[in-house]
């Protein structure tokens, strides 16, 4: 034992193995509890704990100034008030999820189609790593500037006298400055376009480097044409990016709220901005009844997105 | 190497390169348009050039008051950081084994990314809430005076602000662990195990170094995140403002250049920390590739 302890000394003298080859089963059998530790107690407090609290909190009834832990599903019927009366004319709340979803699938499409077209350009045409990466970094920089700015970014340019503007009306296509640029669906779609096509760019590009080339030559020497070559060999092997891509920016614009209320003036609804809205009016049961639509819709959508792929891949 | 490339390579050179355009053409008019003169207005024309609007920001008293939101955010994304790497690094050895429970942390970290950013928010606001009420009739019930006349909320940047930060970063800071223990050969540990080292000194002296380029990404991605995270932000901060949260709501209210020159200084500064993140960890490779 002493001589053992001799060997060890000299990287750590104050323990005999013995007690180290003890600690060190029982270390071996612990160290990961202990080492996932500090995470799963983070994401237990930070996050599981409070969506028990917003389902909880959904079904408590509230005054002016608080909130009273009494049983209630009145918070529901609050937000869906007047929908089933009012059809087939459409109430604030399906008028405000419709809105909403046609930002997400435009947004969706928007980043899906440019997304994949750039990562289709730097995977298949770029053919050195280094103009590879360089090309990536250059995507990425303007990841770093605050979100904010990049969305202020667009005044001098959408304004009403901005750039755009001038820009017409210099070449005499207009003769008053166009109004709609700014503060409007499309400067959002415009605003979320920008801000998250590198997120469908990125997964999407990792699914096509893992593409065996052989098989692009195989298609083609078996007299694909280009585009069926993309249309059944390349796009179905991209699916996982594409998912993962696609799940990324439709959760990121079905919860937006900042975008749309700082690219919509503040004028356009969404689920995001209600739930925002609501909590300043310390209205947290109703806000909380959002919160657990909004997730459950959200949800639902993911749902969606990996039962259509899954069926995609049955046929 | 050198067959002519195809037509469709122009195209789709053509399109990247309108995609660049599209992503730092707003960058570029407003870096321009923060060095617009002092009488100039939002939009071009440029009236002269001069560094008025940067000086307005750095004297402060102009519209843009940005002082104490930016120390807050500056050293809690600082703290984000560090508890990043901290917590991404040991979950990530945690994963190289196999314990209970570990599919259910890894769902979780997805699920934190995927759960909408509010509804993250309001429910951390809803806890503290409902811990503010504990600690409230706790006090008055054990007849303690300072929260009696004191106390006022839980909520701050540094508890539940911090807690916010950390459900966005750390599924981040664990995927990218998750990428690199999956290429790492552990031939080099059992090397010193072998050799008689200590756990301690095997991650000391072996692993540590190995993945420490990685933890720089990690840190670097921790901190960025951080600085510039609004939506999770937006419920959890108290009476209390990050730099993001200060400036969305200045920007409807702020009719000057000052806050393009507040963009510029921002986006400089990310652009820097970037720049040198990675020449420290060419520098540390460098280094390593030396001693062979």
């Amino acid at each position: 034992m002493t001589q053992a302890a001799d060997t060890t000394a000299e990287v750590r003298p104050a323990r005999t193995s013995a007690r180290r080859r003890g600690a060190g089963r029982a270390g071996a059998v612990l160290a990961p509890y202990l080492q996932a530790a500090p995470m799963a107690l983070v994401f237990l407090v930070f996050f599981v704990l409070p969506l028990a609290a917003t389902i909880v909190v959904s079904f408590w009834q509230y005054t002016q100034y608080s909130i009273e832990p009494a049983f209630t599903a009145q918070n529901y019927g609050d937000v869906f008030y007047g929908c089933l009366a009012d059809l087939p004319s459409l109430c604030t709340t399906f008028l405000t999820y419709l809105s909403t979803l046609k930002f997400c699938l435009i947004v969706w499409l928007t980043t899906l189609v440019i997304g994949f077209t750039i990562a289709y350009f730097l995977a298949f045409h770029v053919r050195t790593l280094k103009v590879q990466v360089i090309c990536f970094l250059l995507c990425t920089i303007p990841f770093w500037t605050s979100i904010v700015i990049r969305m202020i970014s667009w005044i001098p340019l959408l304004g009403r006298n901005g750039l755009v503007n001038q820009a017409l009306m210099g070449m005499g296509v207009i003769d008053t400055p166009l109004e709609g640029l700014l503060y409007s669906d499309f400067a959002v779609i415009l605003a979320l376009t920008h801000l998250y096509t590198l997120f469908m760019v990125v997964p999407i590009f990792n699914s096509l480097m893992r593409i065996d080339l052989s098989l692009i030559e195989a298609a083609r020497d078996s007299g694909a044409s280009g585009a069926q070559t993309l249309r059944h060999v390349i796009v179905p092997l991209a699916r996982p990016g594409i998912l993962i891509g696609s799940i990324f920016v439709v959760t990121v614009v079905m919860g937006d709220f900042l975008t749309i209320g700082i690219m919509g003036g503040q004028q356009i609804a969404s689920v995001g901005k209600v739930i925002q809205t609501q909590m300043q009016f310390l209205q947290f049961p109703l806000a909380a009844a959002n919160a657990v639509i909004l997730l459950a819709a959200v949800l639902a959508g993911v749902w969606a997105l990996l039962k259509l792929v899954d069926i995609r891949k049955e046929l | 190497m050198t067959e002519r490339r195809p037509r469709s390579f122009y195209v789709l050179a053509l399109v990247f390169a309108l995609f660049l355009v599209f992503l730092y053409g707003p960058m570029i008019s407003v870096l321009v348009l923060s060095f617009q003169g002092p009488e100039g207005g939002l939009v071009f024309p440029m009236t002269g050039f001069s560094t008025h609007w940067f000086q307005r920001l750095w004297e402060g008293g102009g519209q843009v008051e940005i002082g104490g939101a930016l120390r807050r955010s500056f050293v809690l994304a600082l703290v984000v950081m560090v508890l990043t790497v901290t917590i991404s690094v040991l979950a990530g050895l945690a994963f190289r084994r196999t314990f209970r429970g570990a599919t259910i942390l890894l769902y979780v970290a997805i699920a934190s990314l995927i759960v909408p950013s509010i509804v993250v928010s309001l429910g951390i606001a809803l806890e503290f809430r409902l811990l503010d009420d504990a600690i409230k009739a706790f006090g008055t019930s054990a007849g303690i005076d300072w929260i009696q006349n004191d106390f006022v909320s839980a909520l701050g940047p540094f508890t539940s602000g911090l807690g916010a930060h950390l459900t966005w970063t750390l599924p981040f800071g664990l995927l990218i662990m998750f990428a690199v223990f999956n290429r790492f050969d552990p031939a080099y540990e059992e090397a010193a195990r072998d050799l008689g080292a200590t756990p301690w000194q095997t991650f000391r002296h072996v692993t540590l170094p190995m993945i420490a380029p990685f933890l720089i990404g990690v840190a670097v991605f921790g901190f960025t995140l951080s600085w510039d995270e609004l939506a999770r932000s937006s419920q959890v901060m108290g009476s209390q403002n990050t730099l993001p949260m200060q400036l969305a709501a200045k920007t409807t209210t702020v009719t000057d250049p000052e806050i393009y020159a507040l963009g510029t200084a921002t986006t400089g500064g990310s652009v820097l920390l970037v720049l040198i993140t990675f020449t420290l960890i060419s520098l540390m490779q460098r280094r390593r590739a030396k001693r062979g």
